[in-house]
This record gives C-alpha cells, structure tokens and sequence, in this order.
C-alpha cells in the first residue's frame, strides 16, 4: 500500500504549539484534499496547482501570470509553422537524482496526450514530439497555435526511468480499473519534495535542495492538511494549527480580521460568473422559448441590479463586469467591460417589443455547491426577474444533480463560472462556451447557440501565430457576445486567503493558486 | 439448528442483495460522475468515451450483476476520485473509525453508568435532576453543534486540544493506530467526546430506570436489612444486575456509532471512513459510495445474525419456533 514508511514528525507539544516551534514549515489548511499524486490522474486544478510545488513543466508563470522559461530555457517556431523546438535547461536532476533530459519531457508528452489520459484535452493540438538531442525536443501540433506556450505552463514533467522502472509510463485508467505507481509516489523535478502522504489527512514536503532555481522562499517544508469544514478550518487558523488557508469563508471574515493573530488577504478571483440562457425553440416546459430574441435577453440583463447584488449578497467583495472575462486575461479591453445600465422600464419595454408574454415561467438552474454565495444571488436575481413580469421557477441542487441538466438542454437559464484556467487567455472561453457545439468546439455552449461569424474569429485566432493580431481577433468575437447578450456577465468573484502572523509573505495570485514558493515565513 | 442456520444466513445474503440494488438506485439517479472527473478543456468526445469505459451506459441490470459479482469476490472497483482500490481505501480508513467508536463507547460506559446509579439512588436530590437535565440536552443538541462548541472552548479559547486531524499514528500491519502517540491521544479527545455524548445518555437512562427497578426488589431489601454498607448495595449488588441490558445495548450500538461517525468525522477532520463517504458524495465517486453502504450493512447484519444465533443457542425454543416456520414456508 503505502510504500514510503510514515513519517512521524512532531510530538503533540510541537502540535499543540506548532505556530513557534517549527517556523519554518508552513501548515497550509486547504478546504479539499488532492485526489492524488499524480498530476495526469484527472483534470483537477486544485491537484495540479497543488502537485506543481513539486513536478513542473516546460514553462510557468511568473509572479505576474506571464509566462516564463521553467525546464525549458528557450523555444522557436520552425519553419513549418507546426513544428515547435525547445532547447531544455541543463543541470536538472528529478528528486529521485536522475539527470532531466529531453527522453523525459517526450515520454511525459505521451503520457498526457495517451488516449486514456483524463489531462488530453489540456494539450489539444499535440500531435507528437521527439528527441533531437539530449537537451533539444521537437513537438509538433495539429497546425499553427499560439497557445501552446499556456497549455504547457500545466504539463508536468516525470522522469522517464522512474517510469518505466516503476510500470507507470501510462496513465492510470480508471474505466480498466487499475491502480497506478504514480497515484501514491512522486518524483519531480520542483522545489518540494514529497516526503509522505495520508490521503484526507496530511501530505508532508519537504524542500529540495538540489533545486535549479534560487529559492525565494525561506520555508524547509510544508504540511497539506485538508479541513473540510469551514468552521473548524476557521478554528483551526484562530488556534495557530494552520497558518495558511487558500479557502477562508467569505461569512467568517469580520472574524479573522479581528484576530491578533490572522492576516486576511483579499483579491479579486479571475473567475468571471455569468448567465447562460437556452436559445432552443422551446422552453423546458414545452412553451415557446423567448430568449432567442436578443431584445428579451437584454431585458433579462437589464432587470438585474448589480450595485444590490454586489453591496447586499456580495459584501462589497465582488467586481461588477461587463465583460466575460477578467481584466488581467489577454483579449479583455475596457470597452467590453462597460456593461448595459440597469433599467427596469427600458427592460419592460424590452420584453414588450419581443412579444415576452406577462408571467412568463422558466426554470432558473443553479447550483448549492458551486460559485461563491451562488445560491443567494439567484435568489436576488429571481427576484429581480419578477420585478418586470417574468416567473423565474428557481432550481437549487448540489453540482453532481445539476451539471447534467445542464448538459443536455433541461435548463432554461443556468449560472456558469469561468476563470479561463490553466490558459489565461480570452480563447478558453471563445472556443469551450462561444463557439458553435462542433466536434471538440463549444463543450460549454449549453444553450446551443451558433453564429458563424464568431466562429470564423475564433477559428482565426487559433491559428494566429502573431500575438497583436490574435488578441485584436478574440476582442472582435467577445464584442459579438456582448452585443448579442449570448450570457449575462455579472462580477468577478472574491478571493480570500488567510495567514497568521508569523507568515511573512504570502503572495496572492488571481487565478487562485497558492505558489509557496514565494512565501515566507518570519 | 442447521435448518435455522441456514435460514438466518439466507436472511443476511437477501439483506444484502436488497442494501446493494437500492444502493445502486439511488447513485443512478444522484448525478453523473463524468462531469466531475474531466477538466473545463475535455471535449464532447472524451467524456463519450469515459462514459463508455467506465460502463454508464449499459443497462441497469447489467450494472447491478456485474455489481454484485464483483462484491461477492471483495471488488468494488476503483475508486474515481483517489484511483486507489475501493476496499483498500476503505481498509484504510477503518482503524481511524473504529478507535474512536471504541474510545466514544469506553467514555459512554464509564460516564453513563455511574451518572445512571447516582441519578436513580439519589432520586429526589439536585444534583440528579442537574443530571437528567444534562442528559436532555446531550439528546437534543446536535452533534455538529456539540463539535463545533467543543472546539471553539479546547481548541480555540483554551488551546489545550487539536481542533481537526487524528495527529500522529504508529502502524502495526494494515492498522493504523492514534493510541500510541501523545497527540493521536490529545486528537482523540474531542472527537470521541463528541460522537460519544447521546450514547452517554442513552446507557445513563437505560442504567437508571433499571436501578430504580432492581432497588425496590426483595433481595436488595434484604441486603440492606442484613446492614451491608449502602455503597455496596448500590454498586457491587443492584448494578450487577442492570449491566446485561447495558450490555446488549452497547454491542448494538456500535454498528450505530460506526454509521454516524460520519457527522462527528467531517466536524473533526477525522480521516475516517465516514469523511471518505461524503466526499464520495460530493464527488459522485459511485464506488466508494457504493462500498461504503455495503461495509455498513454488513456489519448489522452481521452483529443482528450473531445475535439472533447467539440467542438461539441459549435458549431452544426459538430454535424450534423459528425451524418449525422454516419448514413450513419449505413446504409451499
């Protein structure tokens, strides 16, 4: 089972008074566990922003989400346009001691993009990759894409002879039933190293010293210790077990903030929330659908009270937006972000030229355990919904119950987060939620819309190599989004962490990811 | 005896088979797991393809078989969410759930009976009616609350106990064990305290009305007329005669405590098999879910078929009854 001998670190004195004795090792309360230690098991951000203290990948971001060389030193694009070559950094040893050579990134390459790989999607246009030289690796793409830099920044690397030796150069199958190596071990090349771990308990890294980066953090460790309940995670940061939490709930914050000993970090999330409405011809009800007139959604956007809903259920914490994406994200201008002035008799009047007739009823999707306070502002929403004559039917139900009616049409208006990850850029929502549902295009695009003019933009920008030109593309086709209210864009969402005291950097990242290998303690 | 052995066991299996299809309804209906194990950047066509793997879209009945006849051989499958075998996982998980079954119980039999005695000897005092007002409050309060409050008072104001987790642990074999650590002692406390305050009052009350019955009894009378010390009637020759309910009591209810655990196990960060299942459910992790229900039924079954065994041996005339019944539903 377990291969490593558990690792039995402090007495309960140094438990009970973790906060002084062990300064160094950060104690990071997290609200879920990891699913396991292999960063291909499923596409699980969390997991992967979590392995990534210890695997890493060709490139990274840098403190300021721009992308920057990792095992990669540099890149350039052959002539061919399909062929992308990358010159790897020497002097690399995976945790395990073995050298980091260009046989590792090919063999990790094949892993992902293996065709029972859960993770192939976060590599769409790979094609294959081989060896030029030890440190020289070609890949080659389905055709020109701008985009592979981001979709790499995720990709961890393994050592090919860990892999090979331990039976774990595939990934693990869940539909074949098999266990893999790779779920209970792990051997990267990152700052961290993975000394043990106790699924839903505690996950213990310890720093690598042999790291080819100059560290910038002053920890020689860190524990991952879930807490699922947000009430003992808060008690747990009030009594010094934890120092750090990624996941501090928005209702307790009056209460951190008073502590001696808490330090609250608050940012704006990169994750943009908004509606989506069905564009089928008919209702869920079987009524006539009014939402495929652009004028009855602008209504729809019209009625909804931003300044409420940001003061009343959001607290304040909140980013009003116009646009749907963040403004960090590459395609986002400030243009798009104006949004449609709330106006409830220009609403009215709306929904009265549309021919929406009075009272009309529709099922209003959302769910229990997904946005921040999702339930309350469809709650807010409704109301404000019914202010100009429409009967929103309100569907609360946890995530698992509602994405499949989602997915298949069985919702009239639904709730939709999306925070562009692991791309950082205004693609990943054009192609997954904009584009017309073909093929590998428009998996988010429940409500079945389709305009081919956006298509076409989005397809160009795929293909566009030149970064002016590319971003100037996606900033056209999210302008026919919003021109066409195809979903509703509310606000950015709040993002809180939290420290003690003796934590004396810890920096926050808009895409919500911890990177502990900035902090530092005191 | 064989007859009725084997009807019993018969029982359990049917029992079983039951707790297995309405298991496997309920998770048909809960929601779809594909969705949750693809990331935002898979496509229509992948999730097909899982969907396919992971054998959704064969029939119900077929799931079920094919359910059942791995069970049967100990195979629930792999786990969704951890990829890890499901039974290993669960193996995993039991020492931690049952330690703090067994410490909860300890702590209702070492609280619950001495509170029972003194509440029913000394009937009309105030300390027995503070006593038996505590005792309803245990019974209502919920045990999240209990929890919480537990750890806002030791853990947050005081500090004296670790408000989550299970602290170190020493491994003997398979068993995973928290006794032998000071601090998997310390993450012990409240936790079991917690899962263990309804069961204290459950055996105080049930110790109680006992006493009151056993103490207006002849030989008690006579015992005290003989001028035996009070505390020895009350305690060695009165309580001696209440514990066999006591005792019948406790071994049903640990099945109980395994199941409810759950509550107190999220509260407390417990890594235990209950914290398992409901993240099993928030995942839509149908094998866990699934093996979880299994496990648990079984161990009714299993305590409520020793039992009924168990009586049967001591008393014939169950066996009889119950292998006459058995014969004549043979019969039709």
């Amino acid at each position: 089972m377990r291969l490593k001998p558990k690792f039995i670190l402090t007495s309960a004195a140094l438990l009970l008074a973790c906060s002084t004795a062990q300064a160094d090792v950060l104690k990071w309360g997290a609200s879920r566990d990891i699913g396991s230690l292999d960063p291909y098991s499923y596409g699980d951000s969390f997991t992967i922003n979590v392995l990534n203290h210890t695997y890493e990948g060709l490139v990274r971001y840098d403190k300021n989400l721009k992308i920057e060389p990792a095992l990669a030193e540099s890149w350039e694009i052959l002539d061919d346009q399909i062929t992308w070559r990358f010159k790897l950094r020497p002097d690399v040893t995976f945790h395990n001691g073995n050298t980091f050579t260009a046989e590792d990134v090919v063999a990790s390459l094949q892993r992902v993009s293996h065709e029972t790989s859960p993770l192939k999607g976060n590599l769409p246009a790979y094609v294959s990759s081989k060896v030029v030289d030890d440190l020289t690796v070609d890949v080659v793409l389905t055709g020109p894409y701008p985009l592979l830099l981001n979709d790499l920044t995720n990709i961890h690397i393994f050592d090919k002879q860990w892999m090979v030796e331990n039976d774990a150069e595939l990934p693990t199958d869940i539909g074949a039933g098999t266990e893999g190596y790779a779920t209970y071990n792990a051997n990267g090349t990152g700052p961290f190293i993975v000394e043990s771990r106790q699924p839903d308990a505690k996950t213990v890294f310890v720093v690598n010293p042999d790291w080819w980066d100059t560290p910038e953090h002053n920890l020689t460790g860190f524990e991952l210790l879930p807490v699922n309940s947000a009430a003992t995670r808060v008690a747990a940061m009030l009594s010094g077990e934890i120092n750090f939490t990624n996941d501090a709930p928005v209702q307790d914050l009056p209460r951190l903030a008073a502590a001696p000993d808490v330090n609250v970090l608050e940012g704006v999330d990169l994750r943009t929330v908004m509606l989506g409405m069905s564009f089928r011809d008919k209702l869920v009800s079987g009524l006539d659908n009014p939402f495929k007139d652009v004028r009855a959604r602008k209504a729809l956007y019209q009625a909804i009270d931003m300044e409420q809903l940001r003061k009343k259920v959001m607290r304040e914490k909140s980013r009003n937006a116009g646009a749907v994406i963040a403004p960090p994200i590459p395609g986002y201008t400030e243009a798009l972000d104006e949004r449609f002035a709330f106006d409830v008799d220009a609403a009215k009047a709306l929904l009265a030229e549309a021919g929406v007739p009075e009272g009309l009823e529709f099922d209003f999707n959302c769910l229990q355990d997904g946005l921040v306070n999702e339930e309350q502002i469809c709650q807010a929403i409704a109301a404000m919904w019914s202010r100009i004559g429409l009967k929103p039917n309100l569907d609360v139900a946890p995530q698992a119950v509602q994405t499949p009616k989602r997915t298949t049409g069985k919702a009239d208006v639904y709730t939709l987060g999306w925070a562009t990850l692991p791309m950082l850029d205004a693609y990943s929502p054009l192609l997954q939620i904009f584009h017309s549902k073909e093929g590998n295009s428009g998996v988010f695009n429940w409500g079945d819309w389709s305009y081919p003019e956006l298509d076409k933009l989005v397809q160009s920008a795929g293909s566009e190599l030149d970064l002016e030109k590319r971003i100037a593309l996606e900033t056209q086709a999210l302008q026919i989004v919003k021109d066409e209210v195809i979903m509703i864009p509310l606000h950015q969402q709040p993002m809180v962490w939290a420290t003690t005291k003796n934590v004396s950097d810890m920096p926050l990242f808009p895409d919500n990811k911890p990177r502990l290998w900035y902090a530092s303690m005191k | 005896m064989l007859a009725f052995l084997l009807k019993r066991l018969l029982n359990a299996a049917f029992v079983m088979l039951a707790v297995a299809f309405l298991a496997f309804m309920i998770f048909r209906f809960f929601g779809d797991p594909v969705e949750m194990m693809v990331n935002e950047q898979a496509t229509q066509s992948d999730r097909a393809e899982l969907r396919e793997r992971l054998g959704l879209n064969d029939g119900l009945m077929t799931q079920y078989a094919r359910f059942v006849g791995n069970a049967v051989q100990g195979d629930f499958g792999i786990s969704y969410r951890n990829q890890q075998d499901v039974m290993v996982l669960l193996a995993d998980r039991f020492p931690a759930t049952f330690e703090l079954v067994i410490v909860a119980t300890v702590l209702s039999l070492v609280i619950g009976i001495p509170f029972g005695v003194l509440t029913a000897v000394y009937q009309e005092r105030k300390l027995a009616d503070g006593l038996q007002l505590g005792s309803i409050i245990g019974v209502s309060l919920p045990s999240f609350v209990v929890g919480i409050l537990l750890i806002l008072v030791f853990s947050v104001t005081l500090g004296w106990l670790p408000a989550f987790g299970r602290g170190d642990t020493v491994d003997i074999g398979w068993w995973s064990s928290g006794f032998f650590t000071s601090s998997g002692r310390a993450a012990l406390v409240l936790p079991s305290i917690s899962l263990s305050l309804f069961q204290i009052t459950l055996v105080m009350r049930l110790v109680r009305a006992e006493m009151l019955e056993v103490l207006r009894s002849d030989f008690i009378k006579f015992a005290r007329a003989r001028g035996l010390p009070l505390s020895v009637v009350h305690w060695r020759h009165a309580l001696r005669n209440c514990l066999m309910p006591v005792i019948t009591l406790t071994g049903m209810q640990i099945g109980n405590l395994i199941a409810f655990a759950l509550v107190t196990e999220t509260v407390f960060q417990w890594p235990g098999m209950g914290l398992l299942f409901i993240q099993a459910v928030t995942f839509v992790d149908i094998p866990v879910m699934a093996a979880y229900l299994m496990v648990v039924a079984f161990i009714f079954v299993l305590i409520n078929t020793l039992v009924d065994i168990t009586y049967a041996y001591v008393d014939p005339r169950l066996r009889n009854d119950a292998s006459v019944k058995g014969g004549a539903s043979n019969g039709h």
